[in-house]
């Protein structure tokens, strides 16, 4: 064999061991993902066994009896959720507004950067600060406000203690709010400098345009946002545990303490020795997954059909 | 240039002959400038429509670089007017300020008065939203709304008037028919406007604008994205519109501007260097660098 | 026709006056609690910060002294670690995915795995590396909080690098191909260096964000009072001590947890800062 030859086939063995090892590595990407899925399922067999589909819609969780539900807990952060994405989606908009249409261009630069990188904290220091700073505000000058004018209602019921559903659904809030105000100042920027200029050219006011042209352009990129933090959301936990009260409990006042999925895990999981308590918080880390999976999988078909939708025209 | 010379040019050229006897003959022309259609132009005797718009001392910045220096010129009502010179002369800049829409911009200023029928549009008291509607705009790109061709050309509609659906969907059908579209697109009305081919976007655009009744239309080179044909149908709406309104178009194009308008102004480093009926600017340009330019030799 | 009625616009200058006003403020709002947020945490952790808290073990509560030095030991090797793993198989599941996934199904199941392993919870992940590493040794272990780690960074750095990769001009890839380079060469020598800043850029973006993660070591580091001597034991990191002696009832405890927050929110800043002055420095 020649030595050109043999050079050929030594580089053509790299080839193929270099294809080897990527393809190796974007199939250890699926097999993580099965694998979760899988293990999970496992090391829940024990309550799944036990409560079946009454695991979702119970609300009892006694470690001592050996009666677990997931239901406080899902509750908990459906909640929290809503609250947050009430709070940080109209807020994010309306930052993203301000930082693309109103703010002068050195103030949109640095806001704009300190958003970034308030985007990058992580969540235990929202924590902290709830805890320590933000609940103690709450319980001394807000919610006794709160309990004052609409105390009326259900939601503003109960002792003010600072600690609880409420406090839990601000910080989650303020959490994802750079996050999703980040995305959505990227998304407002993509529109087309002349098509905006169209809409202030047939007498469109600001806003006008903003609501009709900017974000009607940019709507797949804005539900993407909002999708987005929704998912940092539902399975934040750091944040949320340090306030939440972390009490199984249902209530439909905001100020009482309350604990959703993640912060159950958070408090429980080292203390669980009995192999059933373990197994019921494996599940609910299950719902958990499946959740986030299910926002996930309805982002993208959402998503999906919006495109279609404007490239075919319904 | 010897006479024997310059009457062979005026003789392959018969109707330019009335202007460039009475003027300066053209110098160093080696073919002809162009050839104008009969009876083009402005009818000169015609008794004269006050100016629609008029420019006083106008002067523009973008931040410290003057970008219009001294600009004075009456834009005739009911007719084209049609701005041309090189790249980055001011062309647009100049018309950006008729519905000062640069007001976008924080480092854009104007300075001198642009009157609209006699009014001050620069006055801090002019309303920027009647002014808008007074005065459409059509960009180089076409800028169809992310919505459908409906309510494309409904936005400015609903925006300025109180309008029953039936009313509206008349008026829509109006602007369309008027833009010489409505044949094309009665059956997408639902569809998006993206939907269009780049030259119905552009005629869809005009519809759009035309839709508020406003008193001028101003056109930022509105054929340079679309192909010939395209660009062929817009010029002969352009020709049907002057009728209703009073058109500014900005071209690169100089046969564009010689075929379309009854005026044209020549820009050449934010200055109005010559303006005049098209068919003297093209044929007997009293200007050095308005016969440079027409001619070919930069730009 | 007849004359259409026009509609008056003060009403609509009102409204855009009044979402301008709102959006300024809310923008205002915003910015307040986020500055606060930043304040709070900068005033209470530097009273926390003082050499012991850098060189000396976690004292028990009412003594004296006391640091984080071993959680800053632990917090460093298991980042080191996980990078070290997420890395190169985040990097190589990224060129799979740039170089030869594009329009294959193999390719767009892995894009699709990618995506969801990027949206899971980061506590599902510690939940998952707890069920595979400390349930069948029985004991938790900084390996196994390096492993969790490494999962959540892997489809950040996959993504990151796809995108970068598919940045790179094919004509580029195809005139080296041309030339008769082997594909490797071609993406380890061209294609890569093509990709370089954006790579590092998002490289340390995702260090960033697993340096300052909690939830997926609470089930697999766990935490500790000792020094970090081996990584298969329970081993000491910031976060997990801000969470346990935050919910301490100790003052001084808490004071050192607001020390580990302005620790850990600084080294999460710096390395924000420097991945955005690099990508800045190259594109100028």
């Amino acid at each position: 064999m020649s030595e050109a030859t043999s050079h050929y086939q030594s580089e053509k063995r790299a080839d193929t061991v270099f294809k080897a090892v990527m393809t190796a590595s974007a199939g250890l990407v699926l097999l993580i993902m099965i694998a979760i899925l899988i293990e999970l399922t496992h090391h829940s067999q024990l309550s799944l066994h036990k409560f079946g589909f009454g695991f979702l819609f119970s609300s009892a969780w006694n470690p001592v009896s050996g009666q677990f539900g997931a239901l406080s807990s899902i509750f908990g952060t459906v909640v929290s959720t809503v609250i947050a994405m009430l709070l940080a989606v109209p807020l994010g908009l309306v930052i993203a507004l301000f930082l693309v249409e109103l703010a002068p261009p050195w103030l949109s630069t640095i806001v704009g950067n300190a958003i970034e990188l308030l985007a990058a904290i992580p969540s235990i220091i929202y924590g902290m600060w709830g805890l320590f700073v933000f609940a103690p505000f709450l319980a001394d000058h807000i919610q006794p406000l709160l309990g004052k004018t609409l105390g009326f209602l259900p939601l503003f019921k109960g002792a003010p203690m600072g600690i609880g559903m409420l406090t839990a659904g601000i910080i989650l809030a303020l959490m994802i709010l750079p996050f999703v105000a980040a995305v959505m100042r990227d998304v407002f920027r993509m529109t087309p400098a002349v098509v905006k200029e169209a809409g202030y050219g047939m007498g469109a006011t600001t806003w006008e345009v903003t609501s009709h042209v900017t974000v009607r352009y940019g709507l797949s990129g804005l539900l993407g946002a909002v999708f987005l933090g929704l998912g940092r959301a539902i399975g934040e936990t750091m944040a949320i545990t340090f306030v939440i009260g972390n009490n199984h409990n249902i209530s439909a006042s905001l100020f009482a303490a309350g604990n959703s999925i993640a912060s159950t895990l958070a408090n429980e999981f080292t203390e669980a020795s009995e192999p059933l308590y373990l197994s019921a918080l494996v599940e609910l880390g299950l719902v958990l997954f499946l959740l986030s999976l299910f926002v996930q999988l309805a982002a993208q078909w959402w998503l999906k059909r919006i495109k279609l939708g404007i490239g075919r025209g319904t | 240039m010897s006479a024997s010379a310059f009457k062979q040019r005026a003789e392959r050229l018969p109707e330019q002959l009335a202007v460039a006897e009475k003027s300066r003959p053209v110098e160093v022309v080696g073919k002809p400038l162009f050839v104008l259609p009969k009876g083009h132009g402005a009818d000169l005797h015609a008794p004269a429509l006050p100016p629609r718009i008029s420019t006083r001392n106008l002067n523009f910045f973008y931040g410290a670089n003057q970008a219009l220096i001294d600009n004075n010129i009456d834009i005739a009502a009911q007719k084209v007017t049609a701005i041309i010179g090189p790249s980055g002369c001011g062309k647009s800049t100049h018309i950006r300020v008729y519905n000062r829409i640069y007001e976008l911009y924080r480092d854009q200023r104007a300075e001198g008065e642009v009157l609209l029928d006699g009014e001050n549009i620069l006055s801090p008291s002019f309303d920027l939203i009647r002014l808008r509607r007074l005065v459409g705009m059509i960009f180089q790109k076409p800028t169809p709304f992310p919505m459908t061709v409906f309510d494309n050309v409904a936005y400015g509609l609903r925006l300025h008037y109180q309008l029953s659906k039936g009313e509206l969907a008349q008026s829509v059908e109006q602007a369309l028919r008027d833009a010489v579209i409505w044949d094309e697109v009665k059956d997408k009305l639902r569809q998006p406007g993206t939907a269009l081919s780049g030259g119905q976007q552009q005629r869809l655009c005009i519809a759009r604008a035309i839709a508020v009744k406003p008193e001028v239309l101003l056109l930022d080179e509105p054929t340079s994205a679309v192909d010939p044909v395209a660009t062929q149908k817009i010029e002969e709406l352009i020709e049907a519109l002057k009728k209703k309104y009073t058109i500014v178009i900005v071209t690169h194009n100089m046969q564009q501007a010689a075929r379309i308008s009854d005026f044209t102004a020549f820009f050449y480093e934010g200055r109005i260097v010559e303006f005049g009926p098209t068919r003297q600017i093209f044929t007997n340009p009293t200007n050095k660098q308005t016969e440079q330019y027409i001619t070919g030799r930069f730009g | 026709m007849r004359a259409l009625r026009p509609r008056p616009a003060a009403p609509r200058k009102i409204a855009d006056l009044a979402v301008k006003i709102a959006s300024s403020l809310a923008s205002l709002i915003g910015i307040f609690f986020l500055s606060w947020i930043l304040w709070e945490v900068i005033r209470k952790g530097v009273a926390a910060i003082n050499w012991s808290f850098f060189s000396q073990l976690p004292a028990p509560p009412g003594t004296p002294g006391g640091g984080v030095a071993n959680a800053i030991v632990g917090t460093l090797a298991m980042t080191v670690i996980g990078t070290a793993i997420g890395v190169p198989v985040g990097m190589f599941s990224g060129v799979y995915l740039a170089e030869f996934g594009q329009h294959n199904r193999f390719g767009s199941l892995v894009r699709f795995g990618v995506n969801v392993i990027m949206g899971i919870p980061s506590i599902i992940v510690g939940l998952f590396v707890y069920t595979i590493m400390v349930k069948p040794v029985g004991h938790f272990s900084g390996y196994a909080g390096a492993l969790s780690l490494a999962i959540i960074m892997l489809p950040v750095v996959a993504r990151t690098t796809e995108d970068m990769l598919l940045l790179v001009p094919d004509s580029l890839r195809e005139s080296a191909l041309a030339l008769g380079a082997p594909r490797w060469k071609v993406t380890g020598n061209i294609v890569f260096r093509a990709a370089r800043t954006g790579m590092i850029t998002g490289m340390l973006l995702a260090v960033a964000r697993i340096s300052g993660e909690t939830a997926p070591l609470l089930f697999t580091a766990l935490n500790s009072p000792y020094w970090p001597n081996s990584l298969g034991q329970p081993t000491a990191n910031l976060t997990v001590t801000i969470f346990n002696y935050a919910m301490s009832p100790f003052a001084d405890w808490q004071q050192i947890a607001w020390g580990a927050s302005l620790l850990i929110m600084v080294a999460v800043l710096m390395l924000n800062i420097s991945a955005r002055l690099a990508t800045k420095g190259k594109t100028r």
